[in-house]
């Protein structure tokens, strides 16, 4: 069992998703662990918004690229990836934003055909994580999940009001806790706007959330896995420090859960061990969390095994993590030119070295 | 009682333990830590009370009311089972 060296690859590698702050995406984290496994090619930043943090970070990467969003659909997509490539061929590319890894996925075969390697799940494993379906899929395979309604008419939360306090959430992003059925309709209506129809209203499970982040091989078995705790969570909900916890229970409930799915390459698994003593499943994340540093400094550089096996190579298992590892965000000013954000924004793009 | 939990436990000197298989973390005085110690060790109230009282001036009711409180905090955070 050995990280990976990646000293001696000389490759271009490109990482979306490079903001931080409150809402931190696992761009610059992912980088970071590639960096540490002693990388010294080329890192290419693919963004969306010329005020990804990331991009003005010096060091990180070397050039930086403006994506179409993903709505802009797959056409757009290619069309930039090719300019892109043209410019600066890519070997590996690793998406982290959970809206655009659907496209990453569907067009593998004509990013092959340009030379650029994913190590991503098929579509039909992907769409099974999906958290409109969790909660028929897994059940069935010994796997729980919260008792979970999809609903599409507000009016139906009258129908579920007897079970409150509930978690409503959006079919890609946001989840609240709603005490009562009118907090629920506030946030139903919050949460349409911006991520539409349906909202996932799912029983909630009194206990402790554990989070796991893995990299499955695709046959069922895992490269590597690092539970954490939350130690702290923000307003919005997110971790923003953690501690690496040893359960061999939990453990085996994620195992399951991957060789149930047969994933390939990176996801998280939020999972609640209720006050019940069962493990349920609440939510799979197609992609690393921005808290992946942590697998790298507990012992797993899980994205540098990910870089190695998008390039067809083999990966040993990654060592066992250190239980009791944490880690705690961090926020800092980046002082810079506004030039940096005027070609960015003006070039849709940036060779910083 | 059951005590294997306590096995598990990370406890440094300052009083800090860690419960790996939880994630939560505690503090304890001096004294907490030293009988956690020996009750990860396996051994018994009358053992405790016999190396307790080997550190500290304390009498056998006194220490027995304080021991089974102690007992009953370290059930209700699920380290022991009575």
């Amino acid at each position: 069992m050995a990280n990976p060296d990646l000293s001696k690859l000389a490759i271009t590698i490109a990482v979306t998703g490079l903001k931080t702050g409150d809402n931190p995406q696992p761009g610059v984290p992912v980088i970071r662990s590639i960096r540490a496994a002693g990388f010294g090619g080329k890192i290419i930043g693919l963004v969306y918004d010329s005020l990804e943090s990331g991009i003005y970070l010096d060091g990180l990467v070397d050039e930086v690229y403006q994506m179409p969003y993903p709505s802009a659909g797959a056409e757009a997509f290619l069309a930039r990836m090719e300019y892109i490539n043209g410019k600066c061929p890519i070997d590996v590319v690793i998406p982290t934003l959970d809206a655009e890894v659907i496209l990453y996925i569907r067009l593998q075969d004509e990013l092959e055909r340009l030379g650029i390697h994913t190590f991503l799940p098929t579509e039909s494993c992907f769409l099974l994580r999906d958290k409109t379906k969790l909660g028929t899929f897994f059940p069935p395979k010994g796997v729980s999940v919260p008792e979970t309604s999809l609903i599409s008419d507000a009016s139906q939360i009258l129908s579920v009001k007897d079970q409150f306090p509930m978690m409503i959430k959006g079919k890609y992003y946001e989840a609240y806790k709603a005490n009562s059925p009118e907090e629920a309709f506030k946030y139903f209506y919050e949460i349409q706007e911006r991520w539409g129809l349906p909202i996932i209203l799912q029983k909630l499970v009194p206990g402790d959330e554990y989070n796991i982040v893995i990299v499955g091989d695709g046959e069922g078995g895992m490269l590597g896995m690092v539970p954490q705790k939350k130690l702290v969570i923000t307003d919005k909900g997110k971790g923003f420090g953690g501690v690496v916890v040893k359960n061999p229970e939990l453990d085996d409930f994620a195992a399951k859960v991957i060789s149930i799915l047969k994933w390939r390459g990176p996801c998280e698994l939020e999972v609640m061990r209720g006050f019940d003593g069962v493990y349920y499943l609440i939510e799979i994340n197609p992609r690393f969390p921005a808290w992946v540093r942590l697998a790298e400094g507990s012992g797993q550089n899980q994205p540098a095994a990910v870089v190695l096996k998008a390039l067809g190579m083999d990966v040993d298992p990654l060592p066992q993590c250190k239980s009791g590892t944490l880690f705690i965000r961090h926020a800092e000013d980046i002082i810079t030119d506004i030039s940096v954000m005027g070609e960015i924004s003006a070039k849709s793009e940036l060779i910083r070295r | 009682m059951e005590t294997s939990k306590l096995q598990n436990l990370a406890m440094n000197d300052n009083g800090f333990v860690f419960d790996p298989n939880s994630g939560y973390s505690y503090t304890s005085n001096e004294t907490g830590i030293f009988i956690m110690k020996l009750l990860a060790q396996g051994k018994d109230k009358v053992q405790i009370l016999e190396a307790i009282q080997n550190e500290y001036e304390i009498s056998e009711d006194h220490f027995s009311s304080d021991f089974d409180h102690y007992l009953l905090m370290l059930e209700a955070l699920d380290l022991v089972e009575l």
